[in-house]
């Protein structure tokens, strides 16, 4: 079963279900190693992405991703805003007329984001950031797709990997973003980026399921 | 939390209304923008000069708007930077033809949502450099962080830089007097306290009574050492001995010397640390040609202090001295 227009737009609308249900706990997680405010912007930016929701009606996948790509880095600020907002650019870009994504297009789009996420932020694995997430999840979904598993699978996988990746950025120092500034300190801190790029991928192998 | 606000929405939104109630003939609010600009802009000829960062550090960046300093700051939410459409919207309005020049702290909110404004200004047209603050020495400068933080040595280049924009003089020239003054500054910061985001509701990391925190940043994050309360003149030392070896100051030398609140804490114990900083200046023999003393780059309610040196030179000292009319510094005028 592809991935629907209406899929992307349940997506969205989750997305921002869930980063207000989280915004505490990603606000909680980003005080020790950052600014304490990092669900309190998700949530700000999604909610923004929910009011322009009744414009994106009739539109293809790729318009969707782009609206959300540039209502993020409108609203979002802070580093999340311009790495969220490229990802969901640079989505855009590839699914562009696309009223239907099938296992290669899925690829294709979450090979774009995390390219747009790694130029715009200078960032590689290891750094303890939301490419410790994507990164992991990105090589589980070509997996998937090379043992033919279908698209629920390869986004559960996918899900699944980004869970583990951001697991892993808990004994990892950061080198990246303002927790590099703790040093050492920032050891033993699950990093809020990772933290809300597996919910996004999480949400989206629910509405796939 | 027990703070003086209507709701904690809409704390950034409410203080912009009250600066532009109380302060029209310097500066102009852009509610929906949400940037303050000088009144006068865009100065035909002249190199706009743009900053802004996170809120909750005032009066910088917004009460540094006005003439011989900024044209425009953007604030974003209380620690968040400013969006690119909001820098971009500050861009606009003060360009004046000759070029902005953007002044951004070395966090990675802050440079990403600059470098995209700067983009889409490039795009439209317009001439744009920039310097990236980057004088705290409780960060090691190493490839294992994302740099040095932007703190206390931006006040001071915003005002100088002010003035050598004022002056006419040309986006080049600028840059180039910005990337000194970063150059030749260094600052370190410590907290007695901790502060509340009001969008959160409660203190950003707790402090015990007894204990404070060397190297903190401007943002409530903690810093690199948590260390038993000592008194001011062991503080001093702790916070000048590091800049002053990291800038490698020798006997002779100038520097402005800034001695900064951190929100919470008030003059009379600044003085008491702008003392201790004398001392040991002098003891130095390092001369302090000009000084500035009080809370122009804070962090919310937070108590504590940072000190910032910059090694001057005649340039840097005629464009300090230069007349400055902004809601928050104002002399010569």
């Amino acid at each position: 079963m592809p991935i629907t227009t209406e899929d992307v737009l349940r997506w969205i609308t989750q997305t921002a279900q869930v980063f207000h249900e989280q915004r505490d706990y990603l606000t909680q997680l980003d005080a020790p190693i950052g600014d304490a405010d990092h669900g309190v912007n998700m949530d700000r930016g999604f909610r923004a992405v929910l009011d322009k929701l009744p414009s994106l009606s009739g539109m293809d996948i790729g318009s969707i991703l782009k609206t959300v790509g540039t209502t993020l880095v409108s609203t979002v600020g802070g580093a999340s805003g311009p790495l969220y907002g490229t990802a969901f650019l640079r989505a855009g870009m590839v699914t562009a007329g696309k009223h239907e994504l099938d296992e290669a297009d899925v690829i294709e789009m979450l090979q774009a984001a995390l390219d747009g996420i790694k130029a715009r932020g200078k960032a590689h694995t290891g750094e303890k950031t939301m490419v410790d997430a994507l990164e992991p999840a990105l090589a589980a979904a070509r997996k998937a797709q090379e043992q033919h598993e279908g698209l629920a699978v390869l986004l559960r996988r996918a899900a699944e990997a980004a869970e583990e990746g951001m697991k892993a950025t808990i004994p990892m120092q950061a080198t990246k973003g303002r927790a590099s500034y703790l040093g050492e300190r920032s050891i033993g801190h699950q990093d809020p980026g990772a933290t809300s790029s597996w919910l996004l991928l999480k949400t989206l192998a629910e509405v796939a399921d | 939390m027990k703070k003086l606000i209507n709701s904690p929405e809409t704390v950034v939104k409410e203080a912009l209304e009250g600066m532009a109630a109380m302060h029209p003939e310097l500066i102009r609010v852009d509610l929906e923008n949400q940037i303050v600009v000088r009144a006068d802009a865009p100065v035909r000829g002249k190199v706009g000069v743009v900053s802004g960062g996170g809120s909750g550090h005032e009066p910088m960046h917004g009460g540094f708007v006005g003439r011989g300093m900024l044209d425009a700051a953007c604030p974003g939410a209380i620690f968040t930077s400013p969006v690119p459409d909001q820098i971009l919207a500050a861009m606009r309005a003060v360009n004046g033809g000759a070029g902005v020049f953007q002044i951004i702290k070395n966090y990675t909110g802050d440079v990403l949502n600059f470098e995209m404004a700067a983009e889409l200004a490039q795009a439209e047209g317009i001439e744009v450099a920039s310097v990236i603050t980057n004088d705290d020495v409780a960060v090691e400068d190493s490839l294992y962080t994302a740099g040095r933080r932007g703190v206390g040595v931006t006040v001071l280049l915003e005002k100088i830089v002010g003035g050598l924009a004022e002056s006419g003089a040309s986006l080049e020239q600028v840059a180039a007097l910005a990337k000194r003054v970063n150059e030749q500054g260094r600052s370190m910061g410590m907290a007695l306290t901790s502060c509340t985001v009001p969008a959160k509701g409660s203190p950003t990391f707790e402090l015990g009574e007894d204990e404070m925190e060397i190297g903190i940043g401007i943002h409530g994050e903690p810093g690199r050492r948590r260390v038993k309360l000592a008194p001011a003149a062991d503080i001093v030392e702790m916070l000048a001995n590091p800049i002053i070896e990291d800038l490698g100051l020798k006997a002779g030398e100038r520097v402005l010397a800034f001695v900064n609140g951190m929100g919470g804490t008030p003059l009379i114990e600044l003085y008491i640390v702008a003392r201790e900083l004398a001392r040991i200046l002098k003891g130095r023999n390092i001369t302090i040609a000009r000084s500035l003393v009080g809370s122009y780059i804070t962090s919310l309610e937070m108590a504590g202090c940072s000190i910032t040196l910059l090694r001057v030179d005649d340039e840097m000292l005629r464009y300090w001295d230069a007349p400055v009319l902004t809601p928050a510094l104002r002399w010569g005028i």
